[in-house]
């Protein structure tokens, strides 16, 4: 039991009056920036990217893993309370958990998220401490043509399987390839994509393409089309739960948390898709599917331990690996890099107290962060309230201080804006930015890998597939890439995650695209979704803001 | 069925399909120049994966436009505060680039607590808020106690400008 001793060291090092407060700090940032709306623990990360150059790593890399938790765990609170998710992950969340907060149970729907939560953390930090060692001791053994492959199954699944249009996912990868590509070649000195501007020759800084895209474009897409009245959040008390909740709450947290660790540590799950199949067997097994549209609990306790379980399991790959999967890992792996600190299964050799620290203080984390969520519900539930200028107008003012801290340049800014205004046409366009900032931070360690694979080959393609784990993993490439055409031919034309989405009540796919999203509406409310929604002034909000007591809606009369 | 703001905006997400196609010619050319004769290290050169890339663009330019001319759009990113039910509002988002750039041109010759406070003001008023006493006070607060954490505390360069001594 070498991982339990490593692991109890690393619980000495996180138990350290300085390394506990990091990870205090984490939590409630990760909480505040899961509540509030438009910023998100990919973001947050991305802006605290700077203190890499004053802080040591250990203390860094804590704070980053307890902002990513508690990201999981704030996004629970602004889908109960508004009916407005902000994050893909916890759509499902808002279904049941927006009617619980309607019918006056917010404070359970939040206790069962929380404590799910915390469930689905600590057994998926768990399996993490657990597993990892093993996966390290696989992954010394696999060569370049093994790696190049696993990250091209990256970049394949994270494009295909995610986001509702595979061309536009394409398109955002291919753009973050090339801006991956700007700078000097680290293998031969040559130039590429620099036109002659001697501050490109170092390629544009990490830090600059992920606060661009996040927090510049985020910002100014947002402020593009701000809410003129904000949304309706729905007042809640002290989280907690009753004894009928708990019999009705764990075996969804533990079957979410089954379904979604394997999710996060495969290349490319990601939380959305085990929160959706987690709500669905969650509705098959319930003693009570009537209840379900309606604020039915176990519809809250599977999907939050699920999209928790998965970030979990999202860190697999990323230590063990150095494999992101998502797009918070993606900037984690970036801080990695800023230390010089080489990701991959070397990491657990020659950075091991730093990785076991990470680990401890995940659990430590975990703990913290149900003790933050029960009590403090109603404080957590008042940062909705941040004026809407302010919060914005914060972002970008964090964002110019890490863009600016890189090398102390305005040029930097400039790209900064620049970045921003494309990230800012990715949304407008519906492209998807995860497989961009993917296609940035791995684009060039996958051309290093095959650049390896061929010197090995002596060029010959062949090479590629030289070893049995690669030839396995270009028939999953495969089978993800033709997906669309083998379950047209398995399940006659009818896509599982579809069915899935439907029975949801959750539009995920819109195979001909013509259909506009509502922007906040993912629950079946009874309102038609606009067709033409800039074509339509503010009328058809209305509709949402009407009392209710609304009786047309297909779950029936409300109670009053 | 389709009325003009529609048609219109199909007709400019096609714009993206050239932005790509554009890109993945500048990859291209570039790529072309990169001498890779006597500087290759290997079978596989410097201008081999922007080659891969720069085709890869031109294909999925090609898809996109297919896509879009057959009636399939892109769906605008939703968000908690994002309301998509009316048109962009050009006007905020160029007052934040204002003030972005304002930012920008400031920094080096004012100091970050100063072009700072100005960036986060100049936002704030972008994005509609309206307290001529408020505003300025908590983006003069932020920007300061910020150079204080990121400068002193951790040691990030961020330019005092005139405000050097008093700080």
């Amino acid at each position: 039991m070498e991982a339990l001793s490593d692991l109890l060291n690393g619980f000495a090092t996180a138990f350290t009056p300085v390394n506990l407060g990091w990870a205090a700090l984490g939590v409630i940032l990760g909480t505040a920036v899961g509540v509030l709306p438009g910023i998100g623990p990919a973001m947050t990360v991305a802006l605290l990217l700077p203190l890499t150059y004053g802080l040591d790593p250990t203390a860094a890399f804590i704070m980053f893993a307890g902002i990513f938790y508690g990201g999981m765990y704030g996004g629970s609170t602004t889908s109960i309370l508004l009916n407005t998710p902000g994050e893909s992950s916890s759509v499902v969340t808002a279904i049941e958990g927006n009617q619980m907060a309607k019918r006056g149970r917010a404070a359970q729907a939040l206790a069962t998220a929380a404590i799910g939560s915390f469930v689905a953390g600590l057994i998926g930090t768990m399996l993490l401490a657990l597993l990892a060692p093993y996966i390290v001791k696989v992954a010394l053994e696999i060569g370049a043509a093994d790696y190049f492959a696993i990250m091209l199954l990256a970049f394949i699944a994270v494009t295909a399987v995610l986001g509702s249009s595979r061309i536009r996912g394409f398109a955002s990868l291919a753009i973050g390839l090339t801006l991956g590509l700007i700078g000097i070649d680290q293998q031969t000195g040559q130039q590429r994509l620099t036109f002659g501007i001697p501050q490109l020759a170092d390629g544009i800084d990490v830090v600059v393409v992920a606060v661009g895209i996040f927090a510049i474009g985020e910002a100014l897409w947002v402020a593009a089309h701000l809410r003129r009245r904000p949304a309706d959040i729905i007042p809640t008390g002290r989280a907690f739960m009753s004894r009928e909740d708990f019999r009705r709450s764990w075996k969804p947290w533990l079957r979410g948390t089954a379904l979604g660790f394997p999710f996060g540590a495969l290349p490319a799950g990601g939380a959305e898709i085990p929160t959706f199949l987690s709500y669905v067997t969650e509705k098959r097994l319930s003693k009570h599917p009537e209840e379900f549209g309606k604020g039915a609990i176990e519809g809250v306790a599977g999907p939050e331990a699920s999209n928790n379980a998965s970030a979990a399991g999202t860190l697999v790959p990323m230590l063990t690996l150095g494999l992101p999967t998502n797009a918070t890992a993606a900037v984690m792996l970036a801080a990695f890099v800023q230390y010089g600190i080489q990701p991959g299964p070397l990491l657990f050799e020659r950075e091991g107290d730093l990785v076991w620290a990470l680990i401890a203080s995940l659990f430590i984390g975990n703990l913290l962060l149900l003790v933050l969520n029960l009590p403090l519900a109603p404080l957590w539930a008042r940062l909705l309230k941040t004026p809407r200028p302010y919060l914005y107008a914060g972002i970008l003012f964090f964002a110019t201080i890490g863009a600016y801290s890189v090398n102390a340049s305005t040029i930097d800014l400039i790209i900064l804006l620049v970045i921003g205004l494309l990230g800012f046409a990715m949304r407008r366009y519906g492209l998807p930015v995860v497989p961009a900032i993917i296609g940035v931070i791995l684009g060039p360690r996958a051309e290093l890998q095959m650049r390896r694979t061929f010197q090995l080959s002596n060029g010959e393609i062949s090479g590629l597939w030289s070893t049995p784990l690669a030839k396995l993993i270009y028939i999953i490439i495969a089978i993800v890439l033709l997906w669309p055409l083998i379950s047209r031919f398995l399940l006659r034309g009818r896509h599982p995650l579809a069915e899935v989405a439907a029975e949801a009540g959750v539009p995920l796919e819109h195979p001909e695209g013509d259909e506009q999203r509502a922007p906040d509406q993912p629950v079946a409310d009874g309102e038609p979704r606009s067709r033409v929604p800039e074509a339509e002034p503010p009328k058809e909000r209305a509709g949402r803001d009407r009392p209710e007591s609304r009786t047309d809606t297909p779950d029936g009369p409300r109670p009053p | 069925m389709s009325s003009l703001p529609e048609r219109l905006r199909g007709r400019s997400e096609l714009g993206v399909s050239v932005l790509l196609a554009a890109l993945g010619a500048l990859v291209l050319i570039d790529a072309s120049r990169i001498p890779t004769d006597f500087t290759q290290r290997g079978p596989v050169g410097p201008a081999a994966v922007p080659a891969v890339v720069g085709v890869a663009l031109l294909v999925i330019a090609v898809f996109l436009a297919r896509d879009v001319l057959r009636g399939g759009h892109g769906e605008a990113e939703a968000g908690e505060d994002v309301d998509l039910s009316h048109p962009s509002d050009w006007r905020t988002v160029l007052l934040l680039v204002g003030a972005f750039l304002a930012n920008v041109v400031l920094i080096d010759r004012v100091g970050f607590p100063i072009s700072g406070a100005v960036l986060f003001w100049g936002a704030a008023y972008a994005l509609g808020s309206r307290h001529f006493l408020r505003d300025p006070l908590i983006a003069l607060a932020l920007s300061v106690v910020t150079y204080l954490i990121f400068a002193r505390g951790l040691g990030i360069g961020l330019p005092a400008g005139p405000l050097e001594g008093v700080l």
